[in-house]
C-alpha cells in the first residue's frame, strides 16, 4: 500500500519566541516546546475590517486545544487560517505567520492541496457531497492517493469505523449521503476528513447543528481521535471545552485574551474577562 | 382616543385582493385561449402526411411538413450542442470563478443585456457575419443564432442554479484538498436538477423563434441534407404558410403551430417536474 503523499517544497522557518504582550499582559501565556502549529502575529481582514489582531497561539501535538470567546470574537475566522480556506472569498487577508512543523503555511509556495490533506476541517454544518456514502469517504482518498479498488474499500472502512459510523451505514454503503441523519451525516464528514491521514483537524463548532445524543458520541470520538490527530475545535458550548480539550485558548474581540491548560483556565483564570466569560457573566 | 371604523380599510382590502385576482386569472386565460384557437384550427391539419410527406404546392391537399418538423429539430440540436455548454462555462464563471469580480460583473451586464436583445436583432447581426459573406443562407447560420440566444439565457440559470448551493459545500470540498475546478463539479451534481431544467427551457425557448431563422437558416421546401444551404424549418414555414392566400398552407401554418405549442408545453412541464423532484 502506497499511502506516502507527494511532499511539496519545504520552506523552514524559525518561529521567533513567543511574545508574551501580545496576549494581553499574559506572562503566564503558555508556549509549548514542540507545538504542531505555532501562530505569531497573526491578523485579519475582511475587505477593510480587521478581525484579528497579532494572534499568538501554540497548538499541541495530539491533543484537544479548545477556542473559546463570545461571538463574533474571531475563533473561526482564526482556526480558518490553519487551512487557508479563508482563500474562497476574494476580500479576506491574513498576515503573519502560521507555522505547520516549522514551515509558514501563509507563504505564498504553498501547496494548498496538500495542506489541505494534511489539516482537515469539520464544519459547522455537516457537509456530505451529493453522492454514495462510500464515495463521499472515497473522495479524499482518490484525490491524494492511488490505490487499487480493494485498498479503497478498506481504507474507507478504517475511516467509518474511526468515525464510530461503519456500524451504522454497513449495509447501505450506497445510499446517498444526504440521506443520513444529522449526526450521522457530522460523523461522515469526520470519516471523510480523516481518510486522507491528516495530521491537524480543524473543528468549527462541531456540534452546533445536532442533538444532545450525537453531540455526546462526537465527544467520545474526539476522545479516542486525539491519539491519532492533533485538534483544535472552536464550540459555543463551554462544557464541552472542558469535557473534551487538554488546552484552552479565549478569544475576546479579535484578540488572544488567555491560553493555557484547560483545567487551569476553568478553575484558575488569570484574567478578568475570561473569568466573566465562563462564569456567565457576558457572551 | 376615537377609534376609526375598520369598514374602509376592510373595503379597499377587498377591492385589491379582487383586482389581483383578475389580473391573475388574465394570464391564465390568455393561455387557455391561444391553445384553444391553435387546437381547433390546427388539429384537423395533423394527419399522417403532415409528419412524414414533403411540403406541395399550394391546392394540392396532399403533402405534409416532415422536412420541416426534421429541419427545426436539427437546428434545434446544433444550436444546443454550441449554445449549452458555452453558456455553462460562462454561468461557471460568473458563479464559481469571477463572483466578485470586475470582469465577473462586466459579463454579467453583456448577458442580461444579450437576454433582453429582440430575436431579429440577432437574426440580422449573424446574417452579416455569416450569411453575407459566405454567399447564402444556411443552417449553420441558422444554428449559430438560435445559440446565441440561447446562451445567455443558460448562462444566467446555471449561474443562478450554483449560486443556490450553499457556500458550505464548496468549503467542504475545499477543505478535503479538491482543486477548485472539481469543487465546481461537486457543486454541478449538488445542482443537477436545476442546471436540467434551465437548458430544457433554453430549447423550449429557441425552438419557436421566427425572426433569428428568417435571415439565416431561411427555409426550404426540400429535406434538410446539409446545413451549408437554407435549412427547412417549422417557424418560418408557419409564418410563410400564414401569410399566403392559400387555404390549405393556412391550415398546415395552424397545424405547424400545433405542434411546436405543444412541443414547448410538453417541454416545460418536463423542466418544471424536474425542478420540483429536485427540491424534494
Amino acid at each position: 500500500m502506497s499511502l506516502e503523499p507527494v511532499v511539496g517544497p519545504q520552506l523552514i522557518v524559525t518561529p521567533r519566541p513567543f511574545v508574551a504582550e501580545r496576549s494581553n499582559g499574559e506572562a503566564d501565556a503558555l508556549a509549548l516546546e514542540r507545538p504542531k502549529i505555532s501562530v505569531r502575529g497573526l491578523s485579519f481582514y475582511y475587505g477593510k475590517h480587521q478581525a484579528l489582531f497579532a494572534n499568538d497561539l501554540d497548538i499541541a501535538e495530539r491533543r484537544v486545544t479548545a477556542v473559546i470567546g463570545p461571538s463574533g470574537c474571531g475563533k473561526s475566522t482564526h482556526l480558518r487560517v490553519y487551512n487557508r480556506i479563508y482563500q474562497l472569498y476574494r476580500d479576506q487577508r491574513a498576515t503573519g505567520q502560521v507555522l505547520l512543523d516549522g514551515e509558514d503555511l501563509l507563504a505564498p509556495s504553498t501547496d494548498l492541496l496538500e495542506l489541505r490533506r494534511k489539516v482537515g476541517m469539520i464544519f459547522q454544518k455537516p457537509t456530505p457531497f451529493p453522492m454514495s456514502v462510500f464515495d463521499n469517504v472515497a473522495y479524499g482518498l482518490r484525490l491524494h492517493y492511488r490505490l487499487s479498488r480493494s485498498e479503497l474499500a478498506d481504507h474507507v472502512e478504517n475511516a467509518l469505523r474511526s468515525a464510530a459510523l461503519w456500524a451504522e451505514v454497513k449495509d447501505t454503503l450506497d445510499r446517498p449521503g444526504l440521506a443520513l441523519s444529522g449526526g450521522q451525516q457530522q460523523r461522515l464528514c469526520i470519516a471523510r476528513a480523516i481518510a486522507v491521514r491528516p495530521e491537524v483537524l480543524l473543528m468549527d463548532e462541531p456540534t452546533s447543528a445536532i442533538d444532545p445524543v450525537a453531540t455526546s458520541k462526537i465527544e467520545d470520538l474526539i476522545e479516542e481521535l486525539k491519539e491519532e490527530f492533533t485538534i483544535v475545535i472552536v464550540t459555543h458550548n463551554m462544557q464541552q471545552a472542558a469535557r473534551v480539550s487538554d488546552f484552552t485558548a479565549f478569544f475576546f474581540e479579535g484578540r488572544v485574551v488567555e491560553f493555557g491548560p484547560t483545567r487551569r483556565i476553568f478553575t484558575k483564570p488569570a484574567n478578568r474577562q475570561t473569568e466573566d466569560y465562563i462564569t456567565g457573566r457576558f457572551g | 382616543m376615537n377609534r376609526r371604523p375598520a369598514t374602509g380599510r376592510k373595503l379597499l382590502d377587498l377591492a385589491v385582493r379582487v383586482a389581483a385576482s383578475l389580473a391573475a386569472l388574465a394570464g391564465i386565460l390568455a393561455l387557455l385561449w391561444i391553445l384553444g384557437v391553435v387546437v381547433q384550427r390546427g388539429f384537423g391539419a395533423l394527419d399522417l402526411a403532415f409528419f412524414t410527406e414533403l411540403p406541395s404546392p399550394p391546392g394540392s391537399t396532399e403533402g405534409g411538413l416532415a422536412s420541416a418538423i426534421l429541419g427545426t429539430l436539427m437546428l434545434t440540436g446544433a444550436a444546443t450542442l454550441v449554445g449549452v455548454p458555452i453558456g455553462m462555462l460562462a454561468g461557471v464563471y460568473l458563479a464559481e470563478l469571477g463572483r466578485k469580480s470586475r470582469f465577473g460583473a462586466a459579463v454579467r451586464f453583456s448577458v442580461n443585456v444579450l437576454m433582453g436583445l429582440p430575436s431579429i436583432l440577432v437574426g440580422l447581426f449573424v446574417w452579416t457575419l455569416l450569411v453575407v459573406p459566405f454567399g447564402g443562407f444556411s443552417g449553420h447560420a441558422g444554428a449559430v443564432a438560435l445559440a446565441l440566444i440561447m446562451l445567455p439565457v443558460v448562462a444566467r440559470t446555471t449561474e443562478d442554479m450554483l449560486a443556490l448551493v450553499p457556500n458550505a459545500l464548496r468549503e467542504g470540498a475545499l477543505a478535503l484538498g479538491t482543486p477548485r475546478w472539481q469543487v465546481t463539479l461537486i457543486v454541478f451534481r449538488a445542482a443537477r436538477g436545476g442546471l436540467i431544467t434551465g437548458v430544457l427551457l433554453a430549447v423550449a425557448r429557441v425552438s419557436g423563434e421566427t425572426a433569428p431563422l428568417l435571415f439565416t437558416a431561411l427555409n426550404s421546401p426540400f429535406w434538410p441534407a446539409s446545413f451549408s444551404e437554407p435549412v427547412s424549418n417549422l417557424t418560418v414555414t408557419i409564418f410563410q404558410y400564414a401569410m399566403s392566400p392559400y387555404e390549405d398552407w393556412q391550415a398546415k401554418a395552424w397545424g405547424a403551430s400545433l405542434l411546436i405549442m405543444a412541443g414547448v408545453l410538453a417541454t416545460t412541464v418536463v423542466a418544471r417536474t424536474l425542478a420540483r423532484e429536485k427540491k424534494r
